[in-house]
């Protein structure tokens, strides 16, 4: 993990919540979700659809408002700033969306994709703009050639890469990535991964790294921060919480997960029913009515974070609990 | 093998083409596979490789007039042990074989179930049309059939429209169409590429069951090898339009022949190597499949590690490097 302990966290979240629209249609979208993301740090949300990845990716970048609850970003609580006062720190925090398709305005040149944050923060003009662009487009792998050209001359990889030149052009200190490789395939998939390693290496910015898939996480994040309708269920260092899970929905979680082993026995199936909606999550532990260790006091009282050492957390009540499907 | 049975699907050599704005794209130009009763045969291919333009054109589903058969032939054994070639089939014809003989789910099952009827409703018509029922009699066949589903309370859901349902539950109730005329051929389109691990795992869980049980044939198409490795008894690997590989999964995994098999292998973020600065570099695939439409050789040969000029040149064909194993690639025995 990158970072002395004792330097305060690049932002800190600190029972983050998130509901949209109003009762009977109120969602809980994210429920009193406390962590951080230390400089230089590779932080992983993991969880599947709806768990609120996205959200929390948005409620820091203050595209939206937080219903309760602070974020801390370099010192400064940011949930109740200014969009005025925010601006100065809009261009620390940048992101990374999916949808290379849709994420990049199809009527603009690569050089203006690029240029326009230049633009927007003031940091380059004229020959020293070019340039910037040339060397942006080099450090994530394409010709500077091709500034000229339009994103549909581009394919799926290529266009991420476009997106990432984009989120660099600024310097910033954090990096947002929402599901960055979910639309490639893993061929380029795993070009795209590598870029990120590597600029990471090279700049040592910290990164919330937002992705249902695992295996990805795992890879390419020091912490993993596993979140089921809303709510963390485990934070940890990501080999510990990859390698041996603590919470049962984790361990279901990647016992779900296929593998490229013939040899492995075939369809465990751990987790039965339907996630519950958002719109009235169970009470207690949210995980409960999927739950295989489940017990009746897990309706009753939400679990608390409890520290297992070794920089774990999870939320369930039990401790007794011996994993006996292998991951 | 003597005697051995027809295979219930054999595809040999086919070639589709379609007529675009900018002149006419053979998107399948090489596919050979076959699919056993009882058997689960995936197709594996990066987005684009021709695996979705495959299974239309088992189905007869090619958009018309636009998309055609050009070359090759779809060999399917009818129930009554009849075999027909597919692709010279009229597509008033195909109406005998399609819902009763061969079924297909699709990755998004919202764009084939009507928004407007209860799904109880439109298994009820389903089952009427293949199976002469009455009114009463297919609506509870329909019930049985969610039941067969594994969806809970089938009773009650059945009175449910499309949109209430999660897409877990909508990928079951087209699963639940797809049996409700016993197919002998099941054609399974990324049917759980939308869906999350945890219920992904349960949908494989239950499409397997349902092989087993009705000895049904599935072609199952997948960009995940981890799904492969899960679902298939036979793999067949495809590229820009062509098979390149095909074997059996344990084969496969363990004896990839063909070079881009092994680098989609080596490619997965688990086989990542861990550099000296602490980066897990994946093995990626240098380039993109763009640049290998037009090979004239072996279409893999741009991206390939192991490519030599001949490779450039030449048009590989399928070889068979045992008689289950069969790999499009010359240079099979050197490497
Ligand atoms: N109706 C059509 N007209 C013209 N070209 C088409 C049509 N349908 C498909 N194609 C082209 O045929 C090729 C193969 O497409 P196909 O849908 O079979 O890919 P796929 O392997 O199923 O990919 P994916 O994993 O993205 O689903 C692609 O280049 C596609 O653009
Ligand atoms: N603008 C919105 N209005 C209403 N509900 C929303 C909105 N954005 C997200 N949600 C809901 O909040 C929950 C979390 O969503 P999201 O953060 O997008 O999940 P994830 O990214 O983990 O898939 C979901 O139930 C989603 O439907
Ligand atoms: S608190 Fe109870 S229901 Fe929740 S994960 Fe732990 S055992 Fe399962
Ligand atoms: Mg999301
Ligand atoms: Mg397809």
């Amino acid at each position: 993990m990158a970072g002395p302990m004792n330097e305060a966290p690049l932002v800190e979240m600190r029972a983050l919540t998130k509901h949209f629209g109003r009762p009977p249609m109120l969602v809980h979208a994210v429920e009193n979700v406390s962590f951080s993301v230390n400089r230089g740090e590779v932080v992983g949300l993991v969880g599947e659809s709806g768990s609120g990845k996205s959200t929390i990716g948005r409620l820091i970048l203050r595209a939206i408002d937080v219903t309760s609850g602070s974020i801390v970003f370099d010192g400064t609580p940011i949930e109740a700033m200014s969009q005025r006062a925010l601006r100065p720190l809009r261009r620390r925090m940048q992101m990374v969306f999916q949808d290379p398709y849709a994420s990049l305005n199809p009527r603009l040149r690569v050089s203006d994709i690029i240029g326009e944050a230049i633009d927007a923060h003031g940091l380059a003009r004229g020959a020293a703009r070019a340039a910037r662009i040339a060397e942006l487009l080099n450090i994530v792998g394409l010709e500077a050639g091709h500034a000229g050209r339009f994103p549909h001359e581009f394919s799926g990889g290529q266009r991420q890469r476009i997106g990432i030149a984009r989120a660099l052009a600024v310097e910033p200190d954090l990096i947002i990535a929402d599901e960055p490789v979910s639309a490639l395939d893993v061929s380029v998939q795993a070009q795209v991964l590598n870029l990120l390693q590597d600029l990471r290496l090279r700049f040592g910015m910290a990164m919330l790294f937002i992705s249902h898939d695992l295996d990805v996480i795992r890879l390419i994040c020091d912490r993993i921060v596993v979140l089921y309708l809303g709510r963390i269920m485990e934070i940890g260092p990501a080999e510990s919480v990859c390698g041996s899970p603590a919470h049962p929905y984790t361990q279901a979680l990647l016992a779900a997960v296929p593998r490229p082993d013939p040899d492995r026995p075939r369809i465990r199936r751990m987790l039965h029913g339907e996630i519950p909606s958002p719109l009235s999550p169970p009470s207690g532990c949210v995980f409960r009515t999927r739950c295989p260790y489940a017990l009746e006091a897990c309706a009753s009282a939400v679990p608390p974070l409890r520290d297992l050492g070794d920089g774990r957390v999870i939320a369930c009540v039990r401790d007794d609990i011996e994993f006996d499907v292998p991951v | 093998m003597a005697l051995a049975q027809a295979p219930l699907l054999e595809i040999d050599q086919l070639e589709v083409e379609f007529r675009t704005e900018t002149g006419p794209i053979v998107p399948v130009r090489g596919v050979s596979l076959r699919v056993d009763a009882g058997r689960t045969t995936a197709l594996v291919g990066e987005s684009g490789s021709g695996k979705s333009v495959t299974s239309l054109a088992i189905m007869g589903l090619l958009p018309r007039p636009f998309g055609r058969v050009l070359a090759g032939s779809i060999r399917f054994s009818r129930r009554n042990g009849e075999v027909v070639d597919l692709a010279t089939v009229p597509p008033r014809g195909m109406r005998a074989f399609r819902g009763s003989e061969i079924a297909m789910i699709f990755q998004e099952p919202m764009t084939s179930l009507n928004p407007v009827l209860t799904i109880g409703e439109q298994i009820a018509e389903q089952v009427r049309l293949h199976l002469r029922l009455g009114r009463e009699a297919a609506k509870s066949r329909a019930v049985d059939m969610l039941g067969l589903v594994e969806i809970p309370d089938a009773r009650r859901r059945a009175d449910e429209y499309p949109h209430q349902m999660s897409g877990g539950m909508r990928q079951r109730v087209m699963i639940a169409l797809a049996m409700s005329c016993s197919p002998r051929l099941l054609i399974a389109d990324e049917p759980t590429t939308a869906l999350d691990v945890t219920i992904q795992a349960e949908i494989l869980a239950l499409i397997d069951r349902l092989r087993r049980e009705n000895d049904m044939g599935v072609l199952f198409i997948t960009h995940n090898l981890g799904v492969v490795a899960e679902i298939a008894d036979v793999v067949t690997v495809m590229y820009a339009g062509e098979v390149v590989e095909t074997a059996g999964v344990r084969d496969l995994f363990h004896h990839p022949r063909h070079p881009y098999t092994r680098a989609l292998i080596s490619c997965l973020p688990e086989h990542a190597l861990r550099g000296e600065d602490g980066r897990r570099v994946v093995q990626a695939i240098p380039g993109s499949v763009a640049g290998s439409l037009d090979a004239p050789g072996c279409k893999f040969a741009p991206r390939c590690v192991h490519a030599v000029d001949a490779c450039q040149a030449a048009h590989p064909q399928l070889d068979a490097v045992e008689p289950t194993h069969f790999v499009r690639c010359d240079r099979w025995r050197a490497l």
